[in-house]
């Protein structure tokens, strides 16, 4: 029964991906769209990880850009410093044959993982003392982290300091768009397993939550690290992919935006905030040319979201495939978050 | 780092007590509106923005006097807030914190973005409005507008503090702060109240506003930022709700900027606000003058 789902989803994914595919070959679509499809695919995996700290866990978190800076960082570095020794080593043993393109694929994909460790190092670091705080005095504090880390970067001349960070582009689409399906594979897992449902139940009523013997210090942190380490991966994809890493593309204003993907999705719900991410993106893409009417409709979208429909578009619900939905079992429908 | 001679650090103290003094009366607003609905009003640094552009067109293009503009741009702000408030934030004070805490992020950025849709993103510059006399106190330069930055303060303070302590007004906002419902059951109309706060709070941080654009000569749409966040940083560190707290976390805070750039560090002088923020969070919530409350089940 699962397998099938399963199976469903695969082939609708490699469906997307052929379809794109093809049209990128053949010249239809244009770089533009490509560069939107990475876009998308870098803010649904950020979505995600804010996702699990504010919709699962209900920990709010406006930081999150500072995570994906860290991990835009670290990858960006890892790359700079050993991909050209590391491609010169290859080319002396392989040549220049499809094996050393392989070999140096692997590489680029181990410097995303250094990204997404190196961020969640820092989600963990600020998770354990910070996560004593709730709500708002949690969010500020992530907010002065974020900007913190935004002043360090700008400030350190050894990481290219205000100039910016440049980066060689060896990440195409295909490689966002797997890593994006990979991302939410295991987000949807994490959530539909005990340690979710340990953080779902800290969302609903914290002391409740403790009372039934869950540790929540700990699966705060553990949420908290898992969201920096989506972060991280997707800020690695984006310093692979557009040439430059720059301090301040990851301010506050940054936080915010995954922020409104997540709650106009639907906190504590997969493929809202998929959705959200993806709509968002394409908004801001389309309403590039006028940047301060963007802006205004994000805000007042926003607010007329909180007053009507404080949970985001889906609340907590799923998306599911329509002729499945008489064996779902329906009760996996969230009540009011708690914050 | 420059020579370190008393002068040196006494004008370093009086610039700290200028921008102190600032981050003191915006922080004011936070505290107060924190105090009575819990809710940090991310607004509140562009209603101070908006203050500072009513204050320049009084003066730069109606040309009135500095004081009757600083007034115009209080109530004029306090009628922005009172806005504020009735369309943003009434529907939602039964709803969840999350929800009103992006409802304010939704307006600050409203605020920015119609600013800058409405009168162009490029900066301002304030005419001078005060002669640029520089008065030789001893070793000290105390610059014309270091006077008026802090008579003003101090006047709003002793003015709010008078309001707070002695009006009815005052005393309803004091009983609305402690317990809400037990407020309206006294037959106080917390809505008004509520209303009156954010009046009061706004007009404070379009005194800010005026006082900025007028001290450092430029304004901008997003000027409200930065020195929104800091003088939360200032509220929460004297402590959020406590009116006094706001005051002194104000001029810490102002201290503590002007010391590090004193010291040869001013590109990590907002660093610094911020790591303060999380320090004090991390070790007294409360802050300095708050009071530890245990958290009931």
């Amino acid at each position: 029964m699962r397998w099938t789902k399963y199976l469903i989803w695969l082939t609708a994914a490699a469906a997307v991906y052929g379809i794109v595919y093809l049209l990128a070959h053949v010249g239809i679509v244009s770089r533009f769209f490509l560069l939107t499809m990475v876009q998308i695919c870098i803010y649904i995996i950020m979505a995600l990880g804010l996702n699990l700290i504010t919709g699962f866990t209900g920990q709010l978190s406006i930081g999150h850009a500072g995570f994906m800076s860290i991990g835009a960082y670290a990858t960006g570095i890892f790359v700079v410093t050993f991909g050209k020794p590391v491609s010169a080593a290859l080319t002396e043993l392989w040549g220049d044959r499809g094996v050393t393109d392989v070999a140096y694929y692997i590489f680029i994909l181990t410097s995303l993982a250094v990204g997404a460790l190196a961020a969640a190092l820092f989600g963990l670091l600020l998770g354990l003392p910070t996560l004593r705080l709730r709500g708002d005095y949690l969010a500020i504090a992530t907010i002065g982290f974020g900007e913190i880390v935004r002043i360090v970067l700008l400030n350190t001349k050894a990481l290219g300091g205000a100039s910016g960070l440049p980066v060689k582009q060896s990440v195409d689409w295909a490689t966002a768009y797997w890593l994006m399906l990979l991302s939410v594979v295991l987000v949807y897992n994490f959530v539909n397993s005990s340690h979710g449902r340990a953080c779902i139940s800290i969302r609903e009523n914290e002391i409740a939550a403790e009372t039934m013997g869950i540790n929540t210090t700990k699966y705060k942190v553990m949420a908290f690290a898992l969201g920096a380490c989506f972060a991280g991966l997707a800020g690695g994809i984006y310093a692979n992919h557009m040439y430059l890493v720059h301090p301040n593309s990851f301010g506050f204003l940054k936080s915010f935006e995954i922020l409104v993907m997540v709650v106009l999705g639907g906190l504590g719900s997969v493929t809202g905030c998929i959705l959200g991410a993806a709509v968002m993106t394409i908004m801001n893409n389309v309403l590039a040319p006028f940047p301060e009417l963007r802006m205004i409709i994000i805000s007042v979208l926003l607010v007329v979201m909180m007053i009507f429909r404080p949970n985001g578009l889906m609340g907590a619900t799923e998306l599911r495939l329509p002729f499945r939905r008489a064996s779902a079992t329906g009760a996996e429908e969230g009540s009011g978050h708690d914050l | 780092m420059a020579n370190l001679s008393v002068e040196f650090v006494l004008q370093q103290l009086l610039n700290g007590i200028s921008i102190g003094s600032i981050y003191a009366l915006i922080a004011l607003g936070y505290t107060m509106v924190y105090g009575i609905i819990q809710l940090i009003n991310f607004a509140h640094g562009d209603v101070m923005m908006i203050g500072a552009y009513v204050g320049w067109y009084c003066t730069a293009v109606l040309h009135m006097p500095f004081l009757p503009a600083l007034l115009t741009a209080m109530l004029a702000c306090s009628l922005l807030g009172v806005v504020i408030e009735r369309v943003a934030y009434k529907p939602l004070r039964r709803s969840t914190r999350l929800a009103a805490l992006i409802t304010a992020i939704g307006v600050s950025f409203f605020l920015e973005y119609g600013m800058m849709f409405l009168v162009s993103p490029q900066t301002r510059t304030f005419p001078p409005v005060f002669p640029q006399t520089i008065y030789h106190v001893g070793p000290l330069n105390i610059k014309y507008g270091d006077i008026v930055i802090i008579t003003v303060t101090l006047a709003l303070m002793a003015l709010l503090t008078l309001v707070v302590k002695y009006t009815r007004i005052g005393k309803a906002m004091r009983a609305v702060s402690f317990d809400k419902d037990a407020a309206a059951l006294m037959g106080i109309d917390v809505n008004n109240v509520i209303s009156a706060t954010f009046a009061i709070g706004s007009a404070l941080a379009a005194a800010a506003g005026v006082l900025i654009g007028v001290y450092y000569n430029t304004i901008g749409p997003l000027m409200g930022i930065m020195p929104g966040l800091k003088a939360f940083v200032a509220a929460v560190l004297g402590g959020i709700g406590i009116i006094p707290g706001a005051m002194l976390g104000g001029l810490a805070l102002g201290l503590t900027e002007v010391l590090v750039s004193a010291a040869g560090f001013s590109t990590w002088r907002d660093a610094g606000a911020f790591l303060i923020l999380i320090v004090v969070l991390i070790v007294k919530p409360t802050g300095l003058l708050g009071a530890n409350t245990r958290e009931k089940v």
